[in-house]
């Protein structure tokens, strides 16, 4: 089982050795000893607390691998981010910790030791005893994960009498746990119901639920995803003084690289189902050994600098048809013949485990991050003007006083969290919202309310981009049909000219015209979005309205989108109104920027300045939130590497 | 045989565990085909087809084999079964054999006509009070309330006596009783495709309210429609086959298993059979197309779908919290 150090084992023979690393790797200096020793049957020390040896979960129907090879080793108290893009099986994973698997998929193999007790091995009543007692999980959405018809009250009591040795003084307890979790329990807080709570708050008392009993293991599944930068920060701050505070060993599951740098000492990057590389988070972003890693890095957008990103083109293969040697082959730069012969066994460099042969020429390899040039200034002309802009729900007022002008040819960000109206403002504009009182000019004619009213020309001219692009093609119809529908509905063109055409834009978007025939539910979401993107194009408009366009996409693709938008708007001199939650985007892709707020306008101005000169603390408050890679060291390293 | 030929006729749709690629493709194009194999190779969907399809054969293929004209007196009055008649006589000497093979297919014909009717009527309505929202939702919706208030059977007697037992006034009476319900259950179903994008994306594009009915929602409806097509039949059956029973439907001498009960059960215990074969066809009738039916909708909402990988692999891994259809 044991196997010397450096030493590749034939693929197969140590499943469960593989990623169970190496004696050398814990006295490694400056590096905590996550990894545990490799003698597997006697190797959980006294200070380590969680250990996975070989993880592996297969769908029951065709026993494809989703999720395979998993190990690694947690002291306690140590915080591990496993992070990967959507389908990398990090929920999976983060499910089996629990020793549960989704209907359709089962646990294979491996174990899964707490305190040196097997979780996989556990009979139901005895898995139950030990789920929310000594292994907790906070899900992705707490909305759904907290009972609507219950009171917070007694879903924390039930959490606690499910297991009646944890505490005498249930009351005492709840109210611990709720100070902990900086939830106001003065208030009438117990007795209210989830959906009278905001986001924040419903993940905070997912989060007071799950340390109530004071669990050894806690396990989060993206538990700030989807909400806004302040409020994840504050989410943040909790997870990591609960973990410090009692010495509780985390896995903290995210598909945002920014968020796991600031939080987790370890980080374990999943791809197609594996651990690609495990190290120590700050080395592992500083210097990335992986290409998958290194290829998320340059994707990851940054709001210091303005430079181009850089996706990864491509798809993670599918589990059942994942390629005979190293799943990120087909889509790595540095692949060589010898990386698709045979799965790359996991490899140590002082205390990083990389599954990848290539690894030390990756590392050396320099990093080059190209800088955006700056767009010529545009002519001094107003394409669209918006003066006193008021929009309204019914009765409630979602936004007022919007001013706004954007010349032609450049891109404006709209930033603003959820909730400050940004979204109703596009619509505004675009035609969807027609509840609105003000001035809406597009090159020198007055626009009125509504797409009913505004002539064809008009809606031609202005195309909008929808947030999602799983709801924004209609699954019935081929792309083809979709974006023809389009171009017959806006020009009176042959069939041979709307083909060619068709062809055209789909090139411009990067989709060879194969995809004409094919279903949007045959697209993968970076696809979809491109489609999306060719229905707006092609009718030629001026003005392109980008809704939280990446918003649904995973990082890798986020930044090939974000690329192919940059790239349109110069070649096709188009104006631009980029809307998003998301600061670090609107380096790389706008000129100017307005940040909203409850429906008003607290800032603009070019999109330096606004950045990194914020003149409104509400901005200033908006970039200090933002989780950063470069963010220093994590709060975590300060400890000594041995831990306790 | 007749699950087979269900399964024949969407061979393009459905592959037989074959990689998912073109197969799903091929899906989107005759979804309603890929529905109804799919349907079809459930246990379920078997039971309901062969039931449904042998009740359909005898009513089609009848009138070709009947050994009789089915109003000719060629025996004596319930005369029970003998080699020559094998079901026996009716209530005037005619061969019951006969009077069943040929009794079959109005009573289809004029169900299938109640059913389309129903559908055709209560999804417009259904799907323009759910688009179009406002006022129109609230006329055509009350509408529905108060035609919901009446009896379905009693509704359709007053208008066939009233006017007099034409057998297109039955279709339409029957149709009408249908298309209240239909009309709130596609409603509800056009509700939620209303909420996706592409029907916003449809308007920018400034399509009228018709064509993006028919052209963007009405293709998005496809499962809820067969599911109700389905259920819509087996009551039109029902109702059709009971009115011809109380003497509204074709009149004598005209053979009808409706008819052939009310007029043979004054003689159940000397030649049962007038009475029995055309009750046991109609309910297997009834039960089977239910049946399909339901293997239908259990299909469409995923109870009993094949094992879709796919679907389950979407699955994996955490995505951001986008709302799927």
């Amino acid at each position: 089982m044991s196997s010397p150090p450096g030493s590749r084992s034939a693929p197969g023979a140590g499943r469960e050795a593989d990623m169970a690393a190496v004696p050398g790797a814990q006295g490694a200096p400056g590096g905590p000893a996550v990894l545990a020793p490799a003698a597997a049957g006697d190797g959980t020390g006294p200070d380590v607390r969680l250990e996975v040896i070989g993880l592996e979960v297969r769908l029951a129907s065709s026993a494809a691998d989703v999720v395979s090879e998993v190990s690694f080793s947690l002291r306690s108290g140590e915080v591990l981010g496993l992070v990967g893009e959507s389908g990398s099986g990090k929920t999976t994973v983060a499910l089996a910790l629990l020793g549960h698997a989704r209907r359709g998929l089962a646990i294979t193999a491996g174990q899964v030791r707490l305190h040196g007790v097997d979780l996989l091995r556990l009979g139901p009543s005895q898995l139950r005893e030990a789920r929310g007692r000594t292994a907790a999980y906070v899900p992705q959405d707490p909305a759904a994960a907290l009972n609507p018809a219950l009171r917070i009250g007694t879903q924390l009591r039930e959490a606690l009498t499910a297991h009646p040795g944890v505490t005498p003084d249930v009351p005492a307890r709840i109210a611990e746990v709720l100070a902990e979790a900086r939830l106001d329990a003065g208030t009438d807080l117990l007795r209210r119901y989830p959906h009278q709570l905001s986001g924040g708050q419903q993940q905070r008392v997912a989060l007071a639920m799950a340390f109530c009993c004071r669990p050894s293991l806690i396990v989060l599944d993206e538990p700030t995803t989807g909400l806004d930068v302040t409020t994840q920060r504050h989410v943040l701050d909790t997870v990591r003084s609960l973990c410090r505070s009692y010495g509780v060993t985390a896995v903290y599951v995210s598909h945002d690289l920014a968020v796991v740098a600031e939080l987790v000492s370890q980080v374990a990057v999943m791809y197609a189902g594996r651990i690609v590389e495990l190290g120590p988070t700050a080395e592992v972003f500083r210097s990335p050994a992986h290409p998958y890693t290194r290829g998320l890095l340059a994707a990851a957008p940054s709001p210091e600098r303005a430079e181009i990103l850089v996706g990864i083109d491509g798809q993670p293969p599918r589990p059942g048809s994942r390629p005979a040697g190293c799943s990120f082959a087909p889509r790595c730069g540095y692949a060589i013949e010898a990386c698709s012969a045979e799965p790359p066994p996991p490899v140590q460099t002082g205390s990083r485990l990389v599954r990848c042969i290539r690894a030390a020429t990756i590392r050396a390899a320099a990093r080059e991050r190209t800088p955006v040039r700056p767009l010529a200034s545009a002519r001094p002309a107003t394409l669209l003007s918006v003066r006193g802009l008021a929009a309204h729900y019914g009765p409630a007022q979602v936004l007022s006083g919007i001013d706004l002008d954007l010349a032609p040819e450049t891109c404006l960000a709209v930033v603003g969290e959820s909730g400050s109206g940004k979204t109703t403002l596009a619509r505004c504009i675009v035609g969807l919202h027609a509840g609105w009182a003000g001035e809406l000019t597009f090159d020198g004619a007055p626009m009125a309310a509504g797409t009913r009213r505004r002539s064809r020309e008009q809606l031609r001219r202005i195309q909008y981009i929808f947030q999602n692009p799983y709801t924004s093609l209609n699954p019935r119809k081929t792309v083809g049909q979709i974006i023809s529908q389009q171009l017959g509905h806006f020009t009176q063109l042959s069939f041979q000219q709307r083909s060619a055409r068709i062809r055209q834009v789909l090139a411009d978007v990067a989709l060879d015209a194969g995809f004409a025939s094919r279903y949007p539910d045959q697209l993968s979401g970076g696809e979809r979005q491109r489609v999306a993107l060719a229905r707006a194009l092609v009718v030629e408009p001026d003005l392109l309205v980008c809704d939280e366009v990446t918003s649904a996409l995973d990082v890798s693709v986020q930044a090939v989108i974000i690329e192919l938008l940059r790239r349109l708007q110069a070649d096709r001199s188009l104006a631009m109104i980029f809307i998003t939650h998301n600061l670090a985007l609107v380096r790389s892709v706008a000129q100017t920027a307005v940040v909203l707020r409850d429906g008003r306008i607290v800032e603009s101005g070019p999109v330096s300045d606004v950045l990194e000169r914020p003149a409104h603390r509400y901005t200033a408050r908006l970039m200090r939130d933002i989780p950063r890679l470069t963010a220093g060291a994590p709060p975590e390293s300060s400890r000594s590497p041995a831990g306790h | 045989m007749a699950a087979q030929a269900g399964s024949g006729a969407a061979r393009p749709a459905v592959p037989a565990g074959g990689p998912g690629e073109m197969a799903a493709y091929r899906m989107r194009r005759h979804q309603w085909l890929a529905t109804l194999g799919a349907a079809a190779r459930t246990r379920r969907g078997t039971v309901g087809l062969t039931l449904s399809g042998l009740v359909v054969l005898t009513a089609a293929l009848g009138p070709f084999v009947a050994p009789y004209s089915p109003t000719a007196f060629v025996t004596v009055d319930f005369a029970p079964p003998t080699a020559r008649f094998l079901l026996g006589g009716d209530d005037l000497g005619r061969d019951v054999l006969s009077r069943v093979l040929n009794g079959g297919w109005v009573l289809l014909l004029m169900a299938a006509a109640a059913t389309a009717f129903g559908i055709i009527v209560g999804t417009t309505a259904g799907v323009g009070a759910a688009y179009l929202r406002g006022r129109s939702d609230g006329l055509i919706m009350r509408t529905v309330d108060v035609l919901l208030a009446f009896p379905q059977l009693v509704f359709a007697l007053l208008l066939v006596s009233i006017i007099g037992p034409k057998l297109w006034l039955i279709v339409i009476a029957v149709g009408m009783s249908h298309a209240p319900a239909v009309a709130r259950v596609l409603r509800s179903a056009t509700l939620d495709v209303c909420e996706r994008d592409f029907v916003k994306s449809a308007e920018l594009q400034g399509l009228g309210p018709t064509k993006i009915m028919v052209r963007e929602i009405l293709p998005n409806l496809v499962s809820p429609l067969m599911v109700e097509i389905g259920l819509r039949l087996t009551y039109s059956i029902v109702v059709i086959a009971g009115l011809a029973f109380l003497g509204f439907g074709q009149q004598p001498p005209a053979p009808n298993w409706g008819t052939m009960i009310n007029e043979n059960e004054i003689a159940l215990t000397v030649n049962p059979w007038g009475v029995v074969v055309p009750t046991i066809l109609i309910a297997l009738l009834t039960i089977g197309t239910n049946t399909f039916t339901d293997a239908i909708a259990r299909v469409a909402i995923g109870v009993e779908r094949p094992p879709d990988e796919a679907a389950l692999i979407d699955d994996i891994g955490g995505r951001e919290p986008v709302r799927l259809p």
